[in-house]
């Protein structure tokens, strides 16, 4: 298992292997919002929770395509399955490696781009930590989606449209805590749901996943 | 322990390519399949391999023992030919790489990007990977295309020592390997297409 973590990560550095593509698009999304809306500070700060949010969930989905798509087409997958690795082991890896390369750097850049959209004093503990809680989920339901659409032509954009309808409940939560800790309210409340469902999807979709691949595989 | 394939019917896209196919497959055997293109040679083999389900009868002997190549190698062009192998070789729990290395003439490769190798080289190192699974059984779908006449000699020598070992191998090929290997023509095991285009394909896809 560690094997396949760490030839993901290494495939990820490598050339083309798309390290920092989500990165960057969480930055270019972030500075332009400020450009849109033009020079109000007081907006901006209001904003910046969902802003910073939905950017980094719009970012997440940049790289799913690929996450099981590269390993259809050159016959890894198949490999794979044939391994002595579960299935289910092979796509919480995969996803957890999908985390490592995506998910982590958004919730360590989160900060640095509050900045940019006047994100109140209290906000930034709560963003990194709403991030920190929300992405897994983000990464796991993503690999559930590139399962489903494995081994279609075109299959990105299907993704999309099958993922963004399930990233609502962690969206919606997720921007909830952010947004109650920049103005200062109690965030208890939102954060448990955002871990419940971070944890229910950990739990339950590697299995429905494993399910999905073992069907598109034959 | 036997690989038994007894009483199989197999189905590609829903409609049965191949019935009533059996046949055992010993320790130190290998097992040619021949048969035209579209027979489901492929198909029988990724059934065996566990990738698809049987539509009817038994594969017994084949759980965790199976290593499995077909036309695509498995290989990320941006990872070194040594990295490619200590990946699977991690995988399966096996020992070091430099065996099957030598055994396939990649030493000289092993620290080349595996996206910058031939063709023929590619298939030496999907090759090679069966040796570093330490998997008895080896399903082999077409192993020997792209392949030069002196590659295909090394790899008949290393299934001739797979064989020695122990192990067994069923291959689907059109070359003389010059292997002592029994040969299973599975055209007879075709299943009646009229009969497929009829009722059983209508009630898989209605029922």
């Amino acid at each position: 298992m560690i094997a396949l973590l760490l030839r993901d990560l290494r495939l990820a550095v490598r050339a083309g292997g798309g390290f920092g593509l989500g990165l960057a698009f969480f930055l270019i999304v972030t500075v332009m919002v400020p450009l849109a809306v033009g020079p109000q500070p007081a907006l901006l700060a209001s904003i910046a929770p969902g802003v910073l949010w939905l950017g980094a969930l719009l970012a997440c989905l940049l790289s799913l395509d690929r996450l099981l798509a590269l390993d259809w087409e050159d016959g890894s997958l198949d490999l794979l399955a044939t391994a002595p690795l579960p299935l289910e082991a092979v796509v919480t890896i995969k996803a957890l490696a999908h985390w490592i390369t995506t998910g982590l750097p958004l919730v360590l850049a989160a900060p640095a781009l509050g900045v940019l959209l006047n994100l109140p004093g209290p906000g930034y503990l709560w963003l990194v930590i709403s991030l920190a809680a929300g992405t897994p989920a983000l990464s796991v339901i993503g690999t559930f989606g590139a399962a489903l659409t494995v081994g279609l032509k075109r299959g990105g954009l299907l993704l999309s449209l099958l993922v963004l309808p399930l990233y609502v409940p962690t969206l919606i939560f997720g921007a909830e805590v952010a947004r109650r800790g920049a103005v200062g309210m109690d965030t208890a409340t939102p954060l448990l749901m955002l871990v419940g469902i971070s944890a229910g999807a950990l739990a339950l979709l590697p299995f429905a996943s494993a399910a999905v691949l073992r069907v598109n595989l034959r | 322990m036997d690989l038994t394939v007894s009483d199989l019917t197999i189905a590609r896209g829903g409609v049965p390519v191949l019935a009533g196919l059996g046949f055992v497959l010993e320790p130190g055997h290998a097992l040619i399949l021949r048969g035209p293109n579209g027979i489901g040679k492929t198909t029988l083999l990724r059934t065996i391999a566990g990738l698809q389900p049987p539509v009817s009868g038994r594969v017994t002997g084949a759980e965790d023992r199976i290593a499995y190549a077909a036309h695509a190698d498995g290989i990320k062009p941006t990872l070194s030919v040594a990295e490619n192998l200590r990946f699977w070789a991690r995988v399966f729990g096996a020992g070091g790489i430099q065996p099957a290395l030598e055994a396939f003439d990649l030493t000289g490769l092993s620290g080349r990007p595996a996206g910058s190798l031939s063709a023929g080289q590619k298939r030496r190192l999907g090759l090679a990977r069966l040796l570093v699974t330490g998997r008895p059984v080896w399903v082999l779908d077409e192993p020997t295309v792209s392949l030069d006449t002196r590659a295909v000699a090394m790899f008949a020598d290393a299934i001739r020592a797979h064989l020695a070992w122990g192990g067994s191998a069923l291959i689907a090929t059109h070359i003389d390997l010059g292997l002592e290997a029994e040969v299973l023509d599975v055209s007879p095991f075709r299943a009646d297409l009229a009969q497929a285009a009829g009722a059983d394909a209508f009630d898989e896809a209605f029922g």
